[in-house]
């Protein structure tokens, strides 16, 4: 009988606990999420808002419109490799920036961690603006420096992702460098002197040594990333104005934007941001299991 | 356990609420006689003169109306609008009864059953067939025009001169003489062109013979063509160009860097205030026949009553006040507003000479977007910018670009 209430108790504990997160997770992410994929298999549009014409249920009907246009492929596409290069660069300049600081004396240090908060306190649309007039063609600094007097940063694709791309990733790349910099001043110094001693490079300490052991901390920086940068957006409307030249720089939240609200599409653009959502999801979940299958502990 | 069954028990009330996605409640309406008459009217720039004439007009109003108030809110024109709209038909409370709205603008709300049929309420109007039809929808008046915008081609005096040009008589000789003087003057842009200026290009697809809802038409082409061709290295670089709203091009010509540029008569005031003031004259856009004149768009502002309006009939005669005759002649005094009312327009015509070319263009036939809620899909996905960008940056040819902008429209009609 006991044996029964205590096995009963251990199997509603972790409910129990599970609760006050649960109690704002639900109202707060499980609700609009359920919205919109409601939304998203109705064909509901403004006439239907606004009670002109009734919402019809149209099943997967808008996920077979967007699966059959060209466009939402090549904006995928153009998503995918965008994040993922973002990505990498976030966790680029902020490690080498956190090893860096481990190796300087304090005045840069601080400074240079000033410098990291500034970006990490200054608002996406702020910054956005500021780099924005920067790279500007006939005002910006940028051009005035390098003498280009006129030239049109925000006009070929690749050199727009470049600038947008620069932006993000001084916005971003401060989370990635204190994280590890903390990390990094966890290992023991006994562990890394102890490889110096035996002759390891720091280049060869930095790969074998703190890779392996942050590698929890890395985990965690890699998925904010993966899903800050899959949804980037402020970014990109400001400083491309919507998208850029013919549209070349648009991304998928942009895109999904531009359909539910620029187009009134409120269906479609539920379907664009469940498959944003699925897609995510199955990242992160991905990445999780292919750690655990490595045999590394999280 | 508990938290199992509130989940399920959460679970299954949201599956009840899940039948359809919300609607706004049907019928709003009123016909009040007293109390707070609402209205919303379009912020400007420069709003100062266009709030006094209003306030005139109100004065007289409730001096009309016995125990009625009018309250004037100022929306903001950017894109945000079509928020604050689509709030009011959502939601009676916060619904004003007369609102201005663009033109452009109306099918989409007449679509979503925001606006109240006024047909039989603005009988007999003072106006042009064609004007009176940038306010209807499938025959039913949804408004009073208000006043409209009439674009023409600004040119500077002082480079014709110094140069020894003529202002351009048909397309052909626009495209010369803006070549002509890049080579001459290369610290100028032959004409201010615009890629994103979507009421510049559309005269040269109306010229040619096209439409929006045909734009790969050997016509339409021909258009799109004469047009991107501006958008080159030898008149307006499209490194420079290509972003360049039809606003922008406004700038650009004000500041003195091109000397000629698309604008309307209610760009004067910008125009004298910026580095070209006093040194340009104004002609109508020619057209591609020597001596033609492109059709122009018939842009403008209509004042319409709300269906979720709480006094119709004070609404309907505030609407017919202040879109009148004489506040019509006042808002053209205050803020250059070309009034919608015949005989109003020729009275200001003869004052003054600087209307002549945008009035010019007028008779000749004027244009308009497609009255179909497809449109401000179009306009809002950047159907035809991207068109004209593709074009002139060379990522597509004037025909796979202009075939990828019809299906574009194509869809939109379909979906709509």
């Amino acid at each position: 009988m006991t044996a029964v209430l205590v096995r009963r108790r251990t199997k509603a504990r972790p409910w129990l606990y599970l609760l006050p997160a649960a109690a704002v997770l639900v109202p707060m992410f499980g609700y609009p999420v359920y919205m919109l994929g409601l939304l998203s298999v109705f064909d509901y549009r403004q006439a239907q808002v606004s009670g002109g014409q009734p919402s019809t249920f149209v099943g997967f009907g808008n996920y077979a419109t967007l699966l059959g246009d060209a466009r939402f492929w090549e904006v995928l596409a153009q998503t995918v490799g965008f994040a993922a290069a973002l990505v990498a660069a976030t966790l680029a300049v902020g490690a080498a920036l956190a090893v860096l600081m481990t190796r300087v004396s304090p005045v840069p240090r601080t400074t240079l961690s000033l410098a990291a908060l500034g970006a990490w306190a200054a608002p996406a649309m702020t910054g956005s603006t500021v780099w924005m007039f920067l790279f500007d063609a006939d005002l910006g600094l940028v051009n005035q420096v390098l003498g280009l007097d006129g030239f049109n940063w925000f006009y070929d694709r690749w050199v727009t992702f470049g600038v947008v791309g620069a932006t993000i990733v001084w916005h971003s790349f401060p989370l990635v460098m204190v994280t590890l910099y903390a990390g990094i001043q966890a290992i023991p110094a006994s562990v890394l002197e102890a490889a110096a001693l035996d002759g390891a490079s720091a280049w060869g300490s930095f790969w074998k040594i703190i890779v392996p052991m942050l590698r929890p901390l890395i985990t965690i920086v890699v998925i904010q990333s993966v899903i800050w940068d899959f949804k980037v957006f402020t970014q990109i409307y400001v400083m491309t104005n919507g998208g850029g030249v013919a549209g070349q720089n648009t991304v998928l939240n942009v895109y999904a934007y531009q359909t539910a609200f620029g187009s009134s599409e409120y269906g479609l653009g539920s379907a664009i941001a469940v498959v944003m959502t699925l897609i995510l999801l199955a990242i992160t979940l991905l990445y999780i299991r292919a750690l655990y299958r490595s045999g590394e502990k999280l | 356990m508990k938290f199992l069954y509130l989940t399920a028990a959460g679970t299954a009330l949201l599956a009840l609420a899940a039948c359809a996605p919300s609607t706004a409640p049907a019928g709003g309406g009123a016909d009040e006689k007293t109390g707070t008459l609402r209205v919303w009217l379009f912020d400007e720039p420069n709003r100062a003169p266009k709030e006094k004439v209003v306030n005139e007009a109100i004065k007289e109003f409730t001096a009309a109306h016995a125990d009625v108030t009018v309250e004037v809110t100022y929306i903001p024109t950017t894109p945000a609008r079509h928020e604050k709209f689509k709030g009011a038909f959502n939601d009676p409370a916060s619904s004003p009864d007369v609102a201005e709205y663009g033109n452009t603008d109306l099918a989409e709300y007449a679509a979503a059953g925001g606006f109240a049929d006024l047909t039989a309420d603005l009988q007999g109007q003072d106006m042009t067939p064609d004007l009176l039809k940038s306010a209807a929808v499938d025959g039913k008046q949804y408004g009073l025009p208000w006043f409209i915008g009439v674009r023409a081609l600004y040119y500077r005096t002082d480079v014709f001169d110094e140069l020894g040009l003529k202002p351009p008589a048909s397309i052909g000789e626009l495209t010369e003489t803006a070549r002509t003087i890049r080579k001459k003057k290369p610290d100028l842009y032959g004409m201010a062109v615009g890629g994103e200026n979507t009421f510049g290009a559309l005269p040269f697809v109306w010229d040619a013979g096209g439409d929006i809802t045909s734009l790969d038409s050997p016509e339409s082409r021909k258009g799109v063509k004469a047009y991107t061709d501006l958008l080159t290295e030898e008149i307006c670089p499209p490194q420079a160009c290509v972003s360049l709203t039809g606003g922008k091009t406004v700038e650009l010509f004000a500041s003195g860097k091109a000397a000629m540029g698309i604008g309307g008569n209610f760009n004067r005031s910008a125009m004298d205030a910026g580095a070209a003031a006093g040194k340009y004259a104004v002609v109508p856009l020619p057209g591609s026949a020597e001596g033609s004149i492109a059709p122009a768009f018939a842009g403008g502002n209509n004042l319409g009553v709300m269906k979720n309006a709480r006094h119709r009939t004070l609404a309907v005669d505030f609407v017919k006040l202040l879109g009148g005759k004489a506040y019509q002649m006042k808002m053209y005094e205050a803020m250059g507003n070309l009034p919608t009312l015949t005989s109003a327009r020729e009275e200001v015509a003869a004052k003054d000479p600087f209307l002549k070319p945008f009035l010019d263009t007028v008779p000749k036939g004027t244009k308009f977007v497609p009255i179909d809620p497809a449109w401000v899909k179009i306009d809002n996905g950047k159907v035809i910018p991207t068109m004209l960008q593709k074009i002139a940056t060379g990522q597509a040819t004037v025909e796979e670009a202009t075939t990828e902008a019809a299906a574009a429209v194509k869809a939109a009609f379909g979906r709509s």
